[in-house]
């Protein structure tokens, strides 16, 4: 493979971490309140507000069965208003960001409503206010699968980052399409799939790690 | 505020409490508790007795202002805790600690950052908060564990951080919700025996919740006794003891008093009698009836030697309580003799069968 393929290969990596960075990033800033808020906010629960948690998660739900490639297409002139373009990496983050901000926020309500509730009353009873029991206890006890979870969000923003690549988003997606398929590089397509696959594999392992460092569950010696 | 000033003595008070749960998806209302009336002195220790579902943990949720009366006052420390709500609320709460059957520590944080969560939540600053766990650390005598998480402990130094946790914001009320429960026999005696001496040491009144009466008999004073939402009975531990009026109290105490026969003695009995079979008969000791020495006051007085298959005598409140089983040789007449020598010392008997 020449050196000028190479250079194409890493530049597309770049540009597709740089996408899943900023995404993976804002979809934890907007997911993971929202994630709070659906996991506290049932009847009888901390912020109990019934009515706002069917609603959101209708909203959640309705962003989640979209499939990604749809998505996409549909916010155009969305992606147009906040990005200036629908072209290109920076373009791309926006549905990125709207694709994983409703994802990450069920994998968040699903970690939290690991938590064992009664925690959540030991501290009520000891005068915590809601806010405090969110920061004190929920966070800090859900952390082994917050780490999973945002985990698995990166894991899947790889995925659909690649698949941005189709509608010109950039990236490895991208490269792959043009040149893998539409020039015929098998070569280029397989290195595209490879480079994917050790990334996926990487933050996968480090995913894992971080998880197990943070569970004080397991024993530590 | 209060109509009448509660008795300055008096750290906790239920004043007609009622509490139901309304119904919710298709099951049925509750009435957890009803007509609840009972005040407990400042740095007493109470015992709360019922089985599941009497009750209890809705008292316990009452206290401690998770959960608000349908009709009726709790007041704690002469501030009625059901009109509070919101911040005033928190403050209240900041009185009141709380211990439970499973600890309830957060696995994320070492033994001291557990103590340190209700301090936090108070607002302390972090050299007072440092200085307090240490002294709580101390008093549970657990300091060599400060650094260690709940994972890496066992059951009895994680309720002793329990007990720093609870006791982390100098409460006056310490509610222990069947905190000895999930612990080996060895483990409670020495949970109650630090709770005694913080009672003792700090005056700090103590409601102890529980469904083993033995956990009650061995700290508290008084008792109530909880069935089905309503207070079956209370008063001071030897006179329940002595003179339960309630079944339920009854069962409760069968079960400490050990009044039931040994397997390997029912097994054995049989409701006809044979020639040669002792009759079996169970008497229950009560108070100051002489009961200790019942099989040597029937040898001398009746000249009849019975034979003693079973018994549990135990000192409470200088009363004796328990129960012997007593099997009576030889005929009827003899089995006649002893019952109404034990009918005449008012005695409380059962004929339980024969056994060869």
């Amino acid at each position: 493979m020449s050196r000028d393929l190479i250079n194409l290969i890493v530049e597309a990596t770049a540009e597709s971490l740089f996408m899943v960075a900023v995404a993976a990033s804002l979809g934890t800033l907007f997911g993971l309140p929202i994630g709070i808020f659906l996991a506290t906010s049932r009847k009888g629960e901390l912020f109990a507000a019934p009515a706002a948690n069917s609603i959101l998660g209708v909203i959640v739900n309705a962003t989640r069965s979209t499939p990604f490639i749809i998505l996409v297409v549909a916010i155009i002139p969305f992606t147009r208003l906040v990005a200036g373009t629908s072209i290109g990496s920076g373009a791309a983050i926006v549905p990125l960001t709207i694709a994983a901000t409703p994802f990450i926020a069920r994998l968040v309500e699903g970690a939290i409503r690991e938590v064992d509730s009664g925690l959540i009353e030991t501290a009520s009873s000891f005068g915590a206010s809601p806010l405090q029991v969110v920061f004190k206890v929920l966070i800090p006890e859900a952390l082994p699968g917050l780490v999973l979870a945002l985990t698995l969000a990166v894991v899947s923003l790889l995925g659909y980052s690649a698949m941005v690549g189709a509608v010109g988003g950039g990236g490895l997606g991208d490269l792959g399409i043009r040149y893998g398929y539409q020039r015929f590089m098998p070569d280029m397509m397989l290195a595209v799939v490879i480079v994917l696959i050790a990334l996926v594999q990487s933050v996968q392992t480090l995913g894992d790690y971080l998880a197990r460092r943070v569970n004080r569950r397991l024993r530590h010696r | 505020m209060a109509p009448e000033a509660p008795a300055p003595d008096t750290m906790l008070r239920f004043e007609a409490v009622s509490k139901t749960y309304p119904a919710y998806r298709g099951k049925p209302s509750v009435l957890a508790l009803q007509d609840i009336d009972f005040a407990i002195p400042r740095g007493s220790i109470t015992g709360v007795i019922g089985r599941s579902g009497a009750g209890k943990s809705s008292l316990v949720r009452l206290i401690n202002g998770l959960e608000k009366p349908a009709a009726g006052r709790v007041v704690v420390d002469g501030r009625d805790i059901s009109a509070l709500a919101g911040r005033e609320l928190r403050l209240a709460q900041r009185s009141i600690g709380m211990i439970f059957q499973h600890f309830n520590l957060l696995s994320s944080r070492s033994a001291a950052g557990n103590i340190a969560l209700p301090l936090e939540i108070a607002g302390w600053s972090k050299s007072d908060i440092a200085a307090r766990v240490s002294e709580l650390l101390d008093l549970v005598d657990i300091a060599d564990k400060r650094h260690r998480y709940p994972s890496e402990l066992s059951g009895g130094q994680k309720q002793r951080i329990g007990i720093a946790r609870a006791l982390a914001t100098r409460p006056s009320v310490l509610l222990s919700d069947e905190a000895t429960s999930a612990l080996d026999p060895q483990t409670t005696r020495s949970i109650l025996d630090l709770l005694a001496d913080i009672n003792r040491e700090l005056g700090v009144t103590i409601v102890l919740i529980t469904h083993e009466m033995s956990v009650a008999r061995q700290l508290a004073k008084e008792v109530i006794v909880l069935d089905a939402g309503h207070i079956v009975e209370s008063g001071n531990v030897a006179d329940i003891f002595t003179h339960p009026r309630h079944s339920i109290t009854q069962t409760f105490l069968a079960e400490v008093l050990g009044d039931t026969v040994p397997v390997s003695l029912s097994s054995r009995l049989q409701q006809q009698a044979k020639p040669c079979d002792h009759a079996v008969i169970r008497v229950l000791i009560r108070g100051t009836d002489g009961g200790d020495r019942l099989v040597a006051r029937l040898a001398r007085e009746l000249a009849i030697d019975v034979a003693l298959l079973s018994a549990r005598i135990d000192e409470i409140g200088g009363q004796h309580i328990g129960s012997l089983t007593l099997g009576v040789p030889g005929d009827d007449a003899g089995l006649t003799r002893v019952l109404s020598y034990l009918s005449h010392h008012r005695f409380s008997v059962e004929r339980l069968g024969y056994v060869a």
